[in-house]
């Protein structure tokens, strides 16, 4: 504040081809901006962003002695970085640089009124310049990053994120809420196109996140709580009580060679009986129990909320006294640099579509639990049966898009992705497995769009199945037969069908996990309109999120087959690595900062912020005075604290009360109009 | 003047949700009227209650402040607190006699362009049938 200098403040405004001139007169703007107050020069390019309209930009910072550059043209959300750097490069602090957002917030969305744009235009880039005089030299803090990630949900995504970081020499948290591995994969018979046992090349995968030396595992663990930032992530996590210890945790209590090894002694003579939701509910299991057998680690857990404690377990477990039925959860805190969310995905509750008569009728089921029923491991050992009498079903229908493509408000209106892959799958292995069988599907379009998927759809419909394009109107059951008729339309035939099926498949709707919500809460994550976790750029960021340090990884993004979350995971992974090789990271430098002549010492600031970034300390001037003080590291530069100082002793970096006031009245007290 | 009257009306919207919100709206061309003019900040949270009282002195027609659904902000509960001062803003534009609908508070998500085009154009329609601010008359 000692020197005062004049600003002189570069405006440069951007056609972006017809984007913007299209519907703003850029001459115009950039005759106005001439002649607004503390502009010393005023300059257009065709591409504001390309090399040479950079070039521009640093030509006139040395020729004019500008002290501030506004460009007008896209959002600051898409090339403030670009300019920025454009800025420093001319020589300047990178944080002298506004921009007028004109395209996305104008040329765009008043295509039809060029003289309403136009005068839009010009107010925008007053106020930006109100600002750029303002602009002050900020220094972004350097902090280092921890040297570990975590990663959240082990389904195949997760754990192909996991493989990469921890082979990157990353240490690497892998946390399930499950007490295995595995995820939905783990429940699938086969994947398509080329029909490989899902388990067979799932098992190796997980065996390998179960022993890298780089990977803690953490099975039925939650993420509890979330602090920190970039770098240096503080993050809660609640160990569930599991009653039964690994070797390691027995060791650790000193039962020496004790531990769970597996055996499975325990959970036979375990007197309580529940359905296991890993075969969605078709087999029983106990209240201690595993989830199938190649579970990872291989360990019991029991279930609390059905365990009645009789201490069978404890006797048939003998010497290893694995078992501690009074276990309690275990609140951890990790440290690490970034994260990634993989949390995947659920059915939708299917029921709600009555017409489908899910849960009202004992033959129709969802894709999943026909994946369980044709699956050699699963609870009919890979026999498939309808449930109302366990038949052989040999007429078989399935309805896609259950739920799917569903604009009526009890649906969901976006494409679950894999669902006509998955059913295409299905119609193979029933022609396979029941000679004679009849398999039709009614669908509105087949989506085979991936490697060889189009060729998989001749493929089956070579083999015989029909297909039926039209969505289903209703499926009723013949109370005696225990039948079903599915009754809907062939638009291609233009008349309607009613056709008897043993057996109807639906292929319904994917949602996100009940538990998204709370994880994306605790990372500040966002979500779109779908429900589905925001990534931060839909083309070119589609695994990175607007919270710094946080990647997405899977169908927690979007509904995705197995090759795409694959690939999205490793993306992922690689993104997630970047700050940590570096080992340190930029902070943005928008800190509250105390100026203590105007603090009252109220302490009104210190319950706001949400980040317990301020406190109340003696001021050193040996007044004996209270005044707040900001610890810059754990500031994330929302302002808050400035928005609500009675006093106006807070000073919000580049969104200070003076650039803000200044920008007020650019728009409303000068200008032409 | 022209014959048409042209509303001012300010805008202060978040980084997080509304901005980026707006900006869906223009990826998507969905068009609505060009009399809004939006200032950024990072968080609504940092929305002095003077600002928008300086923004009415100065003549503003209509202020609109919008953030982050509740439970999504980006900064915790950033918009929680500022919802909490913006009631406070109506009841001193009725005790000073303006109209308190030429003040309002909306929460728009970054996924939400179609709702962004819905509460400007509303806005502007609101401001519009209130006529210009009496303060802005006042100054003439």
């Amino acid at each position: 504040m000692a020197d005062k200098e004049e600003p002189r403040v570069g405006v440069f405004v951007c056609h972006c081809g017809t984007n913007i001139a299209g519907s703003i007169d850029v001459m115009d703007v950039v005759e106005f901006a001439k002649t607004i107050p503390g502009v010393a020069h005023a300059d257009q390019y065709q591409y504001m962003c390309s090399t040479p309209g950079q070039g521009k930009i640093v030509e006139a910072i040395k020729e004019h002695n500008l002290t501030g550059i506004v460009v007008a043209a896209c959002s600051p959300r898409l090339h403030e970085p670009t300019f920025r750097v454009a800025t420093k490069e001319g020589g300047l602090n990178p944080f002298r640089f506004e921009m007028a957002n004109i395209r996305e917030q104008n040329s765009w969305v008043h295509m039809h009124d060029k003289e309403g744009a136009t005068r839009k235009a010009k107010d925008n880039v007053r106020i930006a310049v109100a600002k750029a005089c303002l602009l002050e030299d900020l220094i972004p803090k350097t902090v280092p990053v921890e040297h570990a990630a975590m990663v959240i949900g082990a389904g195949v995504g997760g754990i192909q994120a996991s493989l990469d970081l921890a082979s990157a020499g990353i240490k690497t948290y892998l946390i399930e809420k499950l007490p295995t591995v595995g995820g939905r994969m783990s429940q699938l018979d086969k994947t398509f196109p080329t029909l490989d046992c899902s388990q067979c090349i799932l098992t190796p995968k997980m065996v390998d996140v179960g022993r890298h030396p780089n990977i803690e595992l953490m099975t039925y663990t939650e993420i509890e709580k979330v602090e920190g930032y970039i770098g240096n992530f503080d993050i809660t996590v609640r160990k569930k009580a599991r009653g039964v210890l690994s070797p390691d945790e027995a060791t650790a209590r000193g039962i020496i060679g004790g531990g769970c090894n597996g055996c499975g002694d325990c959970s036979e003579v375990c007197p309580v009986i529940k359905p296991n939701p890993f075969e969605m509910g078709m087999a029983p299991r106990k209240a201690i129990y595993i989830y199938h057998a190649q579970v990872m680690p291989l360990l019991y857990t029991i279930d609390f909320d059905a365990c009645v404690k009789c201490g069978l377990c404890i006797e048939a477990c003998g010497e290893k006294k694995a078992i501690d039925l009074e276990m309690e959860d275990e609140l951890i805190t990790l440290k690490i640099g970034t994260a990634i969310i993989a949390t995947g995905f659920n059915l939708m509750p299917i029921e709600n579509k009555r017409e489908w008569g899910y849960k009202q009728f004992d033959n129709v089921i969802t894709g999943l639990e026909f994946e369980r029923l044709i699956c050699a491991s699963g609870p009919t050992s890979g026999h498939l049966i309808r449930p109302s009498d366990g038949e052989t079903p040999k007429t078989i229908g399935f309805i896609l898009c259950a739920g799917s493509r569903d604009n009526t408000g009890n649906g969901k209106p976006y494409c679950s992705r894999f669902c006509c892959m998955y059913s295409l799958k299905h119609a193979h292995q029933i022609m396979e497995k029941i000679p004679g069988a009849k398999v039709y599907l009614f669908y509105m379009d087949i989506r085979s769009f991936g490697k060889m998927y189009e060729e998989f759809y001749y493929r089956i419909q070579s083999e015989g199945a029909k297909f039926i394009r039209g969505r289903v109107a209703n499926v009723l059951e013949d109370p005696i037969t225990r039948n079903l008729h599915v009754f809907g339309e062939d638009t291609l035939l233009g008349r309607p069908v009613d056709i008897e099926c043993d057996l109807v498949v639906l292929a319904a709707a994917v949602q996100p996990v009940d538990e998204e919500d709370v994880i994306r809460k605790h990372f500040g994550v966002s979500k779109s309109q779908d429900g589905w976790m925001l990534e931060a750029h839909p083309k070119l960021n589609p695994c990175g999120t607007t919270t710094a340090g946080v990647f997405l990884a899977g169908v927690c993004q979007g509904p995705k087959d197995i090759p795409d979350t694959v690939a999205q995971a490793e993306g992922a992974a690689s993104a997630a690595s970047i700050p940590i090789h570096i080992g340190q990271v930029e902070l943005e430098p928008y800190f509250a900062q105390c100026m203590e002549d105007l603090c009252a010492g109220c302490g009104m600031c210190i319950d706001l912020c949400p980040y317990q970034a301020l406190a109340l300390v003696d001021r050193n001037d040996g007044s004996g005075r209270k005044v707040m003080n900001v610890t810059e590291a754990k500031c994330k530069g929302c302002g808050t604290c400035g928005g609500f100082c009675p006093g106006g002793a807070i000073k919000m970096q580049h969104f200070t009360t003076p650039q803000i006031v200044a920008q007020i009245d650019a728009f409303l007290c000068g200008g032409e109009q | 003047m022209t014959d048409e009257w042209n509303p001012k009306i300010l805008a202060i919207i978040c980084n997080w949700c509304s901005y980026a919100g707006a900006d869906l709206a223009g990826g998507g061309r969905i068009q609505y009227p060009p009399d809004v003019r939006a200032i950024r900040v990072m968080c609504t949270g940092r929305i002095d209650m003077l600002f928008i009282m300086k923004a009415f002195a100065d003549g503003a027609d209509g202020v609109l402040v919008s953030g982050c659904h509740f439970g999504d902000c980006h900064y915790l509960a950033g918009n929680f607190k500022a919802a909490k001062r913006m009631f406070m803003v109506k009841s001193v534009l009725r005790n000073l006699g303006l109209e308190d609908k030429r003040f309002r508070m909306t929460f728009v998500s970054a996924s939400e362009g179609a709702k962004w085009a819905t509460v400007i154009e509303d806005v502007v329609k609101t401001v519009k049938e209130l006529g210009p601010s009496p303060i802005a008359e006042h100054q003439k």
